[in-house]
C-alpha cells in the first residue's frame, strides 16, 4: 500500500466521532475537538444481566457512559434518541478470536528428516513457545470480520495469533467501523494465550504429542522461576516475556473436552488460573469439572442433525454422536447448574443469525437469560480484568446494543450496535407499507389506484371507471411518485409517505399542467392488513437424553458400587501356596477379599453360584497402549519429562473390551520412538471413572525405555536423529545418566550451602527430565524397557551395573531366552509376547518358548499384549506358554496375573486371591486358559465393571435410544432444518510405534 | 498286524534324529514319500464332516487314505501300526486367503513379494514367489495347518492364488492346485478421510464408486470380448482371464460391507460367473438371505480383530461364523489380519474362538477342513478323513482347536511324515540347557 492510498483509507474509515487523537497536528482543516453527547431515552436499560431499569435514560459522551438512570438530566447539547419499547444491553465481549491477526506462514516442508533444533537464537529452545510475540504491530482492521462481530453483538474482541503452544499476548480491540485503530485498540498485553498445538511456523519436532506439550509448559514455567535476567549466562527473550506476563489473564485453547480437563489439571498444578476454551461437550465431564472448577470459554456451535436417509451410513453413526446432537444445546445450562463459570465464544459461527439462534436455543434448553448475558458480558470482562466493559454503569465504555425487544426472544432484532460511541445500524429501515387500493380525485375526475411494491419496483395500476390507464411509478427513500396518462395527457403525483394506512397527501401536476394538492384515500384498511402479529416462536427443543459415563452405549448412568459378594463352589486359582482350590468360595466385602476357603459363611453376602466355573484374580497387562490420547513423544531421543498419566482417555471403548477379557489392571507404557521414553500410567480399568479415578494409587513410578530398530528409526525415513545404531543407543543412556548424576550433585552442593550463601548463588536450573532420570538412579523409579535382541539386552544391564541401578523389566524381550541367565543374575524381569515374531528383522529369532525358558531360568515372566485386540484374550496367550514351552498351567496363569503384579511392584495388593488383597476378580465360565472359556464377570475393588449377561440389554437399550434420536432428527429435518454428516473420528489403535498427529 | 510301536518313541527318535542330522540347515527337510502302509489305531478321529469316530482306525498307503473305520473293524493289513489311543486325529487344517511364503520379514522390504504394481493384473501368479522354505511356513505346521491357499494382494484384481501343501522342497513340489482363482477387491461405496493427515474424517458416500466399478466392468467386458476369438496380438492380462470365463476358475471377491457384497455378486452374475467366494464378509450377515439364495460361500475374517464401531458388541467378531453357519451358509476362515503370516499358525484357535461363541466344536473343525476344501473345489482330494483322499492329517494330544491342548505328536502330508521341528524349536532346544545350566 502506498502512502497516498493508506491516507485515503484512513480518511474513509475515520468519519466517526473520533477523528484523530487530540494532540495530533492537522493540516487539512482548522483544528476541531470532537465532543458529542448522545442521550437515549424511554428505553429498557439492562445495566448488567440482573439490573434492569425501565423507561430509563442513558447518556454517553464520546466513548463513555456519563450517566444512566431514570431521573437523570439530559445535557442540553445532547442528541436525543427516543427508544420507547426498545431495550439497551451492554455490548458483548469475545475472548477467543484472531480478529485482524493473520497466522504466520507455515514453515516449508524440510525433506524427510525431522528437525530437532530451534530456528531462533536468544529465545527459548523450543520454537513453539512464542511468549515474546505481541500482535499489536500486526493488527490489521478487517471490516468484513468486524461487521460480522458487530452483527453478533460484540463490542470488544480479545484477539491473539493462533500459533504456538505459548502464543504470546493478545490485544483488546473494539470492532468499530467509524474509528481509527488509535481508538479501536483498547489495550495491549491483555492476556497470554496457550494451546496444545504447535506453531506451523516452525518444523521443530518437539513436542510431537499432547503429553509433550504439557511437559513443555511445565518446564517453561520452571525455567521462568529460575531465570534471572542479567544473571543467567545466556539471554532468553521468551522467558523474559513470560516473566513480564505474570499478572495477565491466561487463556488456554483446547479442541476437545478431554484436553480441557488436562489444561485444567495443569493450571491447578502450576497455579495458573486458565480460562479454558473448551469444545461443546463439557457436559460429558461434569464430575471432573466440578472437582477442578476451571473457568471455561464455551462455543455454542451446536451440531446440525445428521442425514439418516442412507440406513447403511446411519448405522455407522455412534450413540455418542447422536447424543451429541441431542445434548449439546443443554451444555451451557448444565454447566450453569453445576456452577462452572463460563463465557460464551462465537467461535465456529460465520453468521450472526446462527449465533443468535444457538444462543436462544441454549436459553430454551434451560440456561437463564441472566446467565447467558453474563456469559457474554460480565464474565468475559472479569476474565480479562476489564472493569469498564460488560455493563452500562457510569464510566463504562459506550458499548451497547439497541434491540427491539427482549434479546433472547426469537423474533428480536439487534437494531444498533454502538461501539466506543460509534453507531452501527444493523437493520436497514423498512419502508412504510403502502400496498393497497386508493381513490384519487384529480381534475374533477375520480380514479382508482392500486399500489403494489415488490422488492425493487412499484407496480401501479390506475383505473378510471373500468378503463385501465397507462401508469408508472416509484417508491424510494420515502417518496412516492406516480405518472399516468390519458389522451396523451400526463398527470404526476409526488408525496412523502409519513404513516402506514393513512391518507397519502402531496402535490400533483394535473392533466392541465397545473400544480395542485391531492390525496390518495385508502379504500381498505391497510394498516391492520399488513401488520402481522409477531410470531411468538420459541425454538423447538427435545427432551435431553441423560449422559452416561462414558457417554456411549456401554457407559453407566450411575456408577456401580462395591458389593458384598460370595462366589460359591468355584475352582479358585489362588496364585498362592494353596494353589488351585476345588469347590471353594471367595468372599468379597468393601472392595477387598475377606475370605477364601470351603463352605464360607454366606450371611450378609450376595451369593453367586460358581459351580463348574473358575474364579481367578484379574489379568494384569504389563504393556498396553489403550486408554490414552497419545503414546509417543518422539520429538527428542529422550522424553523422560512426559507422562502418560497426563493424557489418559477414560472414554476409550477398549477399556470395556479389555474388561470383557478379564483384564483389571494395565500399565500404559509410552511408545518406543526414543531410547528414553516417557513415564507410564498404571491404571485399574474402572470404566466410567475419570482419569484420576483410573490411576492406581498403589503403583510405583515407571518409565519406558526402548532399544533397537524403533529407536534407531530403522524402519521409517529418518536419518538425522541420534542414535542411528545400537552403539549410539548405549551412549544415549551413558550420556543421560551421567548428566542426571551431575544434576543431582549440583543440587546437593547447592542445598548444602548456608542460607546466606544460597541467597547469593543462583540455584541450579530445575530440569524435570533430569529429575526423572535421577529417580531411576535413586531406585525410586523403575524401567520397563522395550527390547528384542540379546546384545542390546545385555548392554542395558551393563549400563545399569555401571550406574548402580537395576533394569526392572525388559518388555517384548523376544531374545530374552538367550540371556535369561544374565537377566536372572541382574534381577531383571521379562514381559514378553506369547508367539509374535517375523514382523521385523530384530524378531527373526523370536520364539514362542521364550516365556518358558526365561521362567525355567528363574526370571519373573509376564506375557503382555502391546495390542488393544490381543489384550482381550491374554488368558489364551498364557495357555500358549503351556503349549509351546511346557510350563505348568498354574505357573502360566501367573504370567498374566501375579507375575506382572510383581514386575509392577503391586503384588502386595493385587495379583492373587488372598484375604486382605484388593478384590480384582474374574469369574470364568470354564477353564480360564481355554479358548472356549469366557469371562462372565470382571470385578475391580469389589465392583462389577463388566457382566457378560448385561451386554445384550446394553446393546438393545443403545439401539432403541439411537432410533429415538434419529426420529428426533427426522422431525427437525421435516421442519426444514438442514442436516450435516457428523465428523467421525476413526479410532486409531496405538502400538509401540504409533506416533501422534 | 505287526510292528506295534508306541508312537511317541518313534516320534522322538524321528524328530530328534532329523533335528540332529540337519541342524546345520535352517529349514526342515521334507518327508520321504510313503513307502510303508500305516494304520493309526485308537485315536478319536475328527472326520472333518462333523462326525467323530471314537477308537478309530485310519489306514493309508502310497499317500492316500485307504481305510477309515473303528479300531475293531480294520479290513487291511499294514506294514506299521501306530497306537494312538488317547490322541485326537484331525484332517490337516486348511488356511485360506493366506500369504504364507510371500513375505519373510515384514519390515525387510527385500523379503516382500506380496503386492505387484498395477490395478488389473490377473496374470500375476502367487505360486512362483511362494517360498517353500520359509521359516514362517514351517512354523505353522506344528499347529496342524498342512494346506494353504497362497494369495497375492493389492489392486482391483490382485492376481491368481494357488493351493499348496506345506512340506515341500520348492513351489512346484508344494503345488496342489495352481492358479485356482483370481482375487477381486471390490471398491468401497463409503469413504472416510484420514483425519490424522488432515482430511475430512466424515464417513460419506464414495463419489468415485460408480467410476471405480465401471473400470472393473470395462476390464471384464474387454477381456470377455477379447476371448471370443483368436487375436493377432496377445493381451496378457486378458489372456489370464480365460480360466475365469472358460475354465471354471474361482473368483474370490474381497468385500466387507453389505453394499459391496451385493454389488459385487450381481456384477459377476452379469458375466454369468458363478464360481464366487466371498472373502472377509464382516457385514455378510446383513445380506445372509441374498448370499443363501445365490449359494455364495463365505471366508469370514478371523475373529482376532477389534469391532469397527464403538457401539458394536465387544464380541461381535467372534460371533460371525456361527451367525452365518446357522443361517445355512458354507463358511470357512479368512486368515487375513495384522501380522497375518505369523498368526496363520493360530488358525485352529480362530476356529476355537468361533466355537466359543456359537459353533459346535465339530462344526468349527469342519469349517477349517471340509468346508475349506469344498470352497476351493478340492473336497475330492483333501479336507476330511475319507477313503481315496490324500493322507494329510495329524495327531494331537488333545483338542486341537484349544491352545491349551493343541499338541501335535505326528503329522502327515500325502502320507509323508513331516518334521514338527522349526527354526524356533531348534533355538529352544539350543538355549534351554544353556541358560538353565546354573540352576
Amino acid at each position: 500500500m502506498n502512502q497516498t492510498f493508506r491516507g485515503l483509507v484512513a480518511f474513509f474509515l475515520g468519519i466517526g466521532i473520533t477523528v484523530a487523537q487530540d494532540y495530533f497536528p492537522t493540516n487539512t482543516q482548522v483544528k476541531t475537538f470532537p465532543d458529542v453527547t448522545y442521550a437515549f431515552t424511554e428505553a429498557t436499560i439492562h445495566l448488567d444481566a440482573t439490573t434492569v431499569i425501565e423507561n430509563a435514560r442513558l447518556v454517553i459522551r464520546n466513548e463513555r457512559v456519563i450517566a444512566v438512570g431514570n431521573y437523570i438530566d439530559i445535557p442540553s447539547n445532547a442528541i436525543v434518541y427516543s427508544l420507547a419499547g426498545k431495550h439497551i444491553y451492554p455490548g458483548f465481549i469475545e475472548l477467543h478470536s484472531n480478529f485482524g491477526i493473520s497466522n504466520p506462514k507455515a514453515a516449508p516442508n524440510g525433506g524427510r528428516s525431522a528437525q530437532y533444533t530451534s530456528d531462533r537464537e536468544g529465545y527459548y529452545w523450543n520454537d513453539h513457545i512464542q511468549s515474546s510475540y505481541d500482535p499489536k504491530g500486526d493488527f490489521k482492521f478487517d471490516d468484513k470480520q468486524a461487521s460480522q462481530l458487530r452483527k453478533m453483538g460484540f463490542g470488544l474482541v480479545n484477539t491473539h495469533r493462533k500459533s504456538g503452544i505459548h502464543r504470546g499476548t493478545s490485544i483488546l480491540v473494539a470492532p468499530a467501523a467509524g474509528a481509527s485503530d488509535a481508538y479501536r485498540i483498547r489495550r495491549t498485553s491483555v492476556a497470554e494465550h496457550y494451546s496444545f498445538q504447535k506453531s506451523k511456523a516452525s518444523r521443530q519436532s518437539y513436542p510431537s504429542s499432547i503429553m509433550g506439550a504439557i511437559a513443555l509448559i511445565r518446564q517453561l514455567h520452571a525455567d521462568a522461576k529460575w531465570y534471572q535476567p542479567g544473571k543467567t549466562a545466556s539471554k532468553d527473550m521468551s522467558i523474559e516475556a513470560l516473566q513480564s506476563q505474570k499478572a495477565l489473564s491466561k487463556i488456554f485453547e483446547t479442541k476437545n473436552s478431554l484436553n480441557t480437563l488436562r489444561a485444567a489439571r495443569l493450571g491447578k498444578e502450576l497455579g495458573l488460573d486458565f480460562a479454558i476454551v473448551s469444545d461443546g461437550k463439557a457436559y460429558e465431564h461434569l464430575p471432573s469439572l466440578k472437582k477442578l472448577r476451571p473457568t471455561l470459554i464455551v462455543p455454542i456451535d451446536f451440531p446440525k442433525s445428521y442425514p439418516v436417509d442412507d440406513p447403511i451410513l446411519a448405522k455407522k453413526i455412534t450413540l455418542n454422536q447422536l447424543r451429541y446432537w441431542n445434548q449439546a444445546p443443554s451444555n451451557l445450562a448444565q454447566l450453569a447448574e453445576n456452577n462452572i463459570r463460563f463465557a460464551i465464544t462465537s467461535a465456529g459461527h460465520s453468521s450472526a443469525d446462527e449465533f443468535f439462534k444457538h444462543l436462544r436455543l441454549a436459553v430454551a434448553y434451560g440456561l437463564s437469560k441472566e446467565q447467558a448475558l453474563n456469559a457474554l458480558t460480565k464474565n468475559p470482562a472479569e476474565i480479562l480484568g476489564v472493569s469498564d466493559a460488560g455493563h452500562l454503569r457510569r464510566g463504562a465504555v459506550a458499548n451497547f446494543l439497541i434491540t427491539d425487544g427482549d434479546l433472547f426472544a426469537s423474533e428480536t432484532k439487534i437494531l444498533e450496535n454502538w461501539i466506543i460511541g460509534n453507531r452501527d445500524q444493523l437493520q436497514t429501515k423498512k419502508a412504510i407499507d403502502i400496498d393497497g387500493d386508493y381513490s384519487l380525485e384529480l381534475s374533477d375526475q375520480s380514479f382508482r389506484i392500486n399500489l403494489k411494491k415488490s422488492t425493487q419496483k412499484l407496480k401501479v395500476e390506475v383505473k378510471k371507471d373500468s378503463l385501465k390507464l397507462n401508469a408508472q411509478g416509484s417508491y424510494k427513500d420515502g417518496w412516492l411518485s406516480i405518472s399516468f396518462f390519458e389522451n396523451k395527457k400526463t398527470a404526476q403525483l409526488s408525496a412523502r409517505i409519513a404513516e402506514a394506512g393513512a391518507t397519502i397527501q402531496g402535490k400533483a401536476l394535473n392533466f392541465e399542467g397545473k400544480q395542485t394538492a391531492f390525496s390518495l384515500t385508502p379504500l381498505t384498511d391497510t394498516s391492520t392488513q399488513t401488520q402481522k402479529a409477531p410470531k411468538a416462536k420459541s425454538p423447538k427443543t427435545h427432551p435431553v437424553h441423560a449422559v452416561s459415563f462414558p457417554n456411549n452405549a456401554y457407559g453407566w448412568k450411575s456408577l456401580p458400587q462395591p458389593k458384598a459378594i460370595l462366589f460359591k463352589n468355584a475352582t479358585v486359582w489362588t496364585n498362592e501356596a494353596e494353589g488351585i482350590l476345588k469347590n471353594a468360595d471367595v468372599q468379597v466385602r468393601d472392595g477387598r477379599i475377606v475370605g477364601v476357603g470351603n463352605n464360607l459363611d454366606a450371611n450378609g453376602f450376595e451369593v453367586i453360584d460358581a459351580t463348574g466355573k473358575h474364579v481367578t484374580s484379574g489379568i494384569i497387562d504389563e504393556h498396553s497402549h489403550i486408554a490414552a490420547s497419545s503414546i509417543n513423544e518422539g520429538g527428542q531421543n529422550s522424553s523422560a519429562e512426559v507422562s502418560i498419566a497426563d493424557v489418559l482417555d477414560p472414554t476409550d471403548i477398549d477399556i470395556y473390551r479389555n474388561l470383557s477379557g478379564g483384564v483389571t489392571t494395565i500399565q500404559i507404557l509410552h511408545g518406543s520412538a526414543n531410547p528414553i521414553g516417557g513415564q507410564s500410567a498404571i491404571i485399574k480399568l474402572r470404566w466410567g471413572q475419570d482419569a484420576d479415578g483410573l490411576l492406581y494409587d498403589k503403583a510405583k513410578p515407571f518409565i519406558k525405555f526402548a532399544l533397537g530398530e524403533n529407536v534407531k528409526q530403522s524402519n521409517w525415513q529418518s536419518y538425522s536423529r541420534f542414535p542411528q545404531t545400537r552403539m549410539g543407543v548405549e551412549q544415549v543412556f551413558v550420556d543421560y545418566f551421567t548428566r542426571a548424576q551431575e544434576y543431582s550433585e549440583n543440587w546437593d552442593r547447592y542445598r548444602k550451602l548456608s542460607k546466606r550463601e544460597q541467597a547469593k548463588t543462583q540455584a541450579p536450573r530445575k530440569d524435570r527430565e533430569m529429575e526423572v532420570i535421577g529417580e531411576i538412579l535413586d531406585g525410586k523409579r523403575f524401567i520397563s524397557c522395550h527390547s528384542y535382541v540379546q546384545s542390546e539386552i545385555n548392554m542395558l544391564m551393563k549400563v545399569g551395573d555401571q550406574f548402580g541401578f537395576r533394569v526392572n523389566t525388559f518388555t517384548h524381550i523376544l531374545e530374552g531366552y538367550k540371556v535369561a541367565d544374565k537377566m536372572k543374575t541382574h534381577g531383571a524381569g521379562g514381559s514378553t509376547f506369547s508367539d509374535w515374531w517375523a514382523y521385523k528383522y530384530e524378531v527373526n529369532d523370536a520364539i514362542p518358548q521364550n516365556a518358558a525358558i526365561m521362567h525355567e531360568a528363574g526370571v519373573v515372566v509376564a506375557i503382555n499384549s502391546d495390542d488393544a485386540e490381543m489384550s482381550r484374550r491374554l488368558n489364551q496367550e498364557a495357555a500358549k506358554a503351556v503349549k509351546y514351552g511346557g510350563v505348568s498351567e498354574e505357573d502360566a496363569w501367573k504370567f498374566v496375573t501375579l507375575n506382572p503384579a510383581k514386575l509392577l511392584h503391586i503384588d502386595a495388593h493385587v495379583g492373587s486371591i488372598k484375604t486382605g488383597k484388593e478384590a480384582d476378580l474374574v469369574l470364568w465360565d470354564g477353564h480360564p486358559m481355554s479358548v472356549y472359556s469366557r469371562a462372565e464377570k470382571t470385578m475391580i475393588d469389589g465392583v462389577f465393571y463388566y457382566e457378560a449377561d448385561q451386554v445384550a440389554s446394553q446393546m438393545l437399550a443403545a439401539q432403541q435410544e439411537k432410533q429415538e434420536l434419529m426420529q428426533q432428527m427426522l422431525d427437525t429435518q421435516a421442519q426444514g432444518e438442514a442436516a450435516k454428516a457428523p465428523k467421525i473420528k476413526k479410532k486409531r489403535e496405538f502400538h509401540c510405534e504409533t506416533l501422534d498427529e | 498286524m505287526k510292528n506295534i510301536i508306541h508312537y511317541s518313541t518313534t516320534a522322538l527318535c524321528l524328530l530328534f534324529g532329523l533335528c540332529w542330522s540337519l541342524s546345520a540347515t535352517a529349514q526342515q527337510t521334507p518327508g520321504a514319500p510313503q513307502s510303508q502302509s500305516i494304520l493309526i489305531q485308537g485315536a478319536t478321529a475328527h472326520i472333518g464332516d462333523g462326525q467323530i469316530i471314537e477308537n478309530s482306525a485310519l489306514g493309508f498307503a502310497a499317500g492316500k487314505i485307504i481305510e477309515i473305520t473303528t479300531a475293531d473293524q480294520v479290513q487291511n493289513n499294514y506294514d506299521q501300526v501306530i497306537d494312538a489311543r488317547g490322541k485326537e486325529l484331525y484332517p490337516g487344517f486348511i488356511a485360506l486367503n493366506a500369504t504364507l511364503g510371500l513375505v519373510e520379514i515384514d519390515a525387510v522390504r527385500p523379503t516382500n513379494d506380496l503386492d505387484e504394481l498395477g490395478q488389473f493384473i490377473p496374470h500375476i501368479r502367487s505360486i512362483i514367489a511362494y517360498n517353500a522354505e520359509s521359516k514362517v511356513v514351517e512354523s505353522v505346521r506344528p499347529n496342524g495347518i498342512l494346506t494353504a491357499q497362497i494369495c497375492p494382494r493389492g489392486g482391483s484384481i490382485s492376481g491368481k492364488s494357488s493351493i499348496v501343501q506345506l512340506d515341500a522342497w520348492n513351489w512346484e513340489d508344494a503345488a496342489l492346485k495352481i492358479d485356482e482363482g483370481i482375487h477381486l477387491n471390490w471398491p468401497s461405496p463409503y469413504q472416510a478421510g484420514r483425519w490424522w493427515l488432515g482430511e475430512d474424517p466424515t464417513l460419506k458416500a464414495n463419489k468415485n464408486y460408480a467410476k471405480q466399478v465401471q473400470k472393473i466392468r470395462d476390464f471384464f467386458q474387454q477381456s470377455k470380448a477379447y476371448l471370443q476369438k483368436t487375436q493377432a496380438t496377445t493381451n496378457i492380462p486378458f489372456e489370464a482371464m480365460r480360466s475365469v470365463f472358460k475354465g471354471g476358475s474361482k473368483i474370490y471377491v474381497h468385500a466387507s460391507q453389505e453394499k459391496q457384497i451385493v454389488d459385487a455378486i450381481l456384477f459377476l452374475h452379469e458375466f454369468d460367473l458363478s464360481q464366487i467366494v466371498l472373502v472377509g464378509g464382516e457385514d455378510a450377515i446383513t445380506q445372509v438371505e441374498f448370499l443363501k439364495k445365490h449359494q455364495i460361500p463365505v471366508l469370514i475374517n478371523q475373529p482376532h480383530t477389534l469391532p469397527k464401531g464403538e457401539d458394536d458388541d465387544p464380541k461381535t467378531t467372534f460371533k460371525r461364523a456361527a451367525e452365518l453357519h446357522d443361517a445355512g451358509i458354507l463358511v470357512s476362515i479368512d486368515v487375513r489380519g495384522r501380522m497375518e503370516r505369523m498368526n496363520t499358525r493360530n488358525l485352529p484357535f480362530y476356529a476355537g474362538s468361533f466355537a466359543a461363541y456359537g459353533l459346535e466344536k465339530e462344526e468349527a473343525v469342519e469349517m477349517i477342513t471340509l468346508n475349506a476344501a469344498k470352497i476351493i473345489g478340492m473336497e475330492d482330494q483333501i479336507g476330511s478323513l475319507a477313503i481315496g483322499k490324500d493322507a494329510t492329517f495329524f495327531l494331537s494330544e488333545g483338542d486341537a482347536l484349544d491352545m491349551r491342548t493343541n499338541q501335535l505328536s505326528a503329522a502327515y502330508i500325502q502320507g509323508r511324515a513331516l518334521s514338527l521341528e522349526t527354526h524356533q524349536t531348534k533355538l529352544w532346544k539350543r538355549y534351554l540347557p544353556k541358560v538353565t545350566s546354573n540352576k
